[in-house]
């Protein structure tokens, strides 16, 4: 590679060697998202209980969690990322990002999960309530089962939709996927191959995903 | 004249009518009856192309309808259908329900149609729901809007294809009222029906289907009082 | 805590927070009119169009749809800046949106129009009206309908997705805290008042569309 000798190259092409990084940007947006998904989702399932059974819960709890869907996740991000040095707790980025990517995936799935349990025929449970199920049996037994099948499409777009925001995290440093391609696009210029390897995997993992539950949703309702 | 000769019709492989020859006179009334899945309400849309033929003809006036060149939508200006389910549009009000079409088919001004709009629907029984929404009306009075919505188009033919099965019982004495009216005003209609009674006293003649041919076509009272086909018996047996 | 708030930049600052903000919602409500046309278009193409606009319009809206916002945002701003096409942030933020918004979009249309039942536009042709007639008169308002909630939840979305504009240089309301907040170290203060500006905001669109949509569907 011949280079004049009047210029200084900062750019170098993109390379093999640069997979690596790539895909150790990947694993941290897959670990982000995994724990904010699976944690946000039991506190979001119990949230949406709440929200149904209780009209106290649903003004308080709701307004509350409203507010979760109302503000940039970035906001949000920068907000509490600058709130915890206030209370001399110093933070750092991986754990402020799981924290308000978790708070905010219990908000959208406690809607989802709402849903879900309003799904469930009134008749269903009015016959396993007369079998002299108690309350919560009713809720473990059959309340649950039908409703997270009712819940599954809803529920797949909020943790798809989740990995996807992952990429903010990058504004508070946390090495992610999207951060790392525009620090391999500054450097190598190549902006659409990096891009798209980029682009691929979130596709990679969202396309096929959205479709198996659109499958299955299908299916399920010839039930 | 509608004149229907030698008319096939298939969905795939399953022929749902066979050779059909049955002409219909102006002013005349013709019951269409035969069991479900007999082709009767197939042919009712054959005749306005809703469904294509695949074999014989059918003339409306001398036009042939599924010739290419026929201008489809001029076709049916003359012929008016009502459903089943009537179909009624649920974003517009009842008037408006009827006065659209006048007005972007045949270019009739807004009061024009208005007027025509509000004869039809007073012919029916409608004229104090004018303003109202089709969705807070009954079966009943829904099949009335959309015959109503037919008649404004001033056709020459009136369809009717099973107008009185999805409706609650206490529903089909006022539609099948208005079909009487419809007869005294001397429309030619073509009336797929299960109201063999109706049939009776209201049609000129009756064709009773059966597999996709039409069985027996006799005089109304002949054919229910005294039908000459076995499997004519057999069926008014089960239903009568 | 021996964090004193100084709430006094912030204030002083309000004004600009406040233009900032009608900033943001001209670039949501743009990117949604722009949005609309092309997802309406992406939905015809991919219910009655002949193959290559299906599989054109289909591309376009699986990659909207399954890629992050960001990276949308990232491809007009980076992608095309390597042909040379160096877009305002403005434009690079309305056309990430807007993408993204078609993408959403369309596949509501496509749904509502699927809702549809056939025997609407049947009942429309016997009367004579043709295809388009139909369209226009009877399919279309139906649908508006069943789409509203969903079009209004995306304008929502456009909203809360513009504050991605901070990334690329654009100052509506998050670029703008964001410039005001590193001036003055006041982070915490300029944030928190950003997010009650987006809250109010958010709030204000669900009010309205509320209230429009008892005005347009009286049935």
């Amino acid at each position: 590679m011949s280079e004049s000798a009047s210029t200084i190259q900062f750019f170098t092409s993109f390379s093999v060697n640069d997979l690596p990084f790539l895909a150790q940007a990947a694993g941290g947006t897959l670990l982000i998202s995994i724990i904010s998904i699976s944690i946000g989702s039991v506190f979001g399932c119990l949230f949406g209980w709440a929200l149904y059974a209780s009209k106290y819960a649903r003004y308080i709890l709701g307004s509350i969690l409203d507010i979760f869907r109302s503000v940039p996740l970035i906001i949000q991000l920068l907000l509490f990322f600058n709130f915890f040095p206030i209370l001399g707790i110093p933070l750092e980025p991986f754990a402020a990002g799981c924290i308000v990517l978790t708070v905010y995936t219990s908000a959208l799935v406690a809607q989802v999960a709402r849903g879900g349990i309003e799904a469930v025929p009134e008749s269903m449970r009015r016959a396993s309530r007369s079998l002299g199920m108690s309350y919560f049996q009713d809720m473990r037994y059959v309340v649950w089962p039908i409703g997270a099948r009712a819940m599954l499409p809803a529920w797949t777009g909020v943790a798809l939709g989740v990995l996807k925001d992952s990429a903010l995290v990058s504004v508070l440093g946390y090495l992610e996927l999207l951060r790392a391609s525009q620090i391999l696009i500054t450097r190598t210029q190549e902006p659409f191959i990096i891009l798209a390897i980029v682009g691929a995997f979130y596709f990679a993992l969202s396309y096929p995903i959205g479709k198996i539950t659109a499958r299955l949703e299908q299916r399920w309702q010839y039930d | 004249m509608i004149k229907l000769q030698g008319v096939d019709k298939s969905f795939g492989d399953l022929r749902v009518l066979k050779g059909i020859d049955l002409s219909v006179e102006k002013g005349e009334v013709l019951s269409v009856i035969g069991a479900s899945g007999s082709g009767k309400s197939t042919m009712l849309y054959c005749i306005n192309a809703l469904e294509k033929i695949q074999g014989g003809q059918i003339l409306v006036d001398g036009v042939d309808v599924h010739c290419a060149d026929t201008n489809v939508n001029k076709l049916r200006r003359e012929i008016g259908m009502v459903f089943q389910q009537w179909n009624s549009f649920p974003h517009l009000s009842v008037m408006d329900n009827v006065a659209l079409a006048p007005q972007i088919v045949l270019g009739k001004s807004k009061d024009e149609a208005y007027s025509i709009a509000e004869k039809h629907l007073k012919h029916v029984g409608l004229g104090d729901k004018l303003q109202t929404y089709p969705t807070r009306m009954s079966g009943g009075q829904q099949q009335r809007l959309a015959i109503a919505r037919a008649l404004a188009m001033e056709p020459s033919y009136m369809l009717f294809d099973e107008v009185t099965s999805a409706l609650d019982p206490e529903l089909v004495g006022e539609v099948l009222d208005t079909l009487r009216l419809l007869r005294e005003d001397g429309m030619t209609m073509i009336v797929v029906t299960h109201e063999i009674n109706f049939a009776r006293d209201v049609s000129d003649r009756i064709a009773f289907f059966h597999q996709g041919v039409i069985e027996e076509l006799a005089p109304a009272k002949d054919l229910v009082n005294n039908p000459q086909r076995e499997r004519t018996q057999q069926f008014l047996s089960k239903v009568l | 805590m021996d964090y004193t708030f100084h709430w006094r930049p912030v204030i002083k600052a309000l004004p600009d927070l406040f233009s900032a903000a009608l900033i943001t919602l001209e670039a949501a409500i743009l990117s949604m009119i722009i949005g609309i046309i092309i997802g309406l278009g992406l939905a015809m193409m991919r219910l009655y169009g002949n193959k290559a606009m299906y599989i054109f319009a289909t591309i376009w809206v699986e990659l909207a749809r399954n890629t992050p916002a960001l990276l949308q945002l990232f491809f007009f701003g980076f992608g095309l800046g390597a042909f040379g096409w160096h877009l305002s942030p403005f434009m690079i933020v309305l056309c990430g949106l807007a993408f993204n918004n078609a993408g959403y979009l369309a596949e509501n249309f496509r749904g509502g129009f699927q809702a549809i039942p056939k025997a609407q536009y049947n009942a429309a042709r016997c009367l004579g009206m043709s295809a388009s007639q139909t369209y226009l008169r009877i399919i279309i308002p139906q649908v508006f309908k069943l789409v509203y909630y969903p079009m209004t939840n995306q304008m929502v979305w456009a909203v809360l997705m513009s504050s991605l504009g901070m990334l690329v240089g654009f100052r509506e309301l998050s670029g703008e805290t964001q410039f005001l907040a590193s001036n003055t170290f006041r982070l915490f203060e300029f944030f928190l008042v950003a997010a009650v500006f987006y809250y109010v905001l958010v709030k204000a669109i669900l009010v309205a569309a509320h209230l429009l949509s008892r005005r347009l569907f009286t049935y």
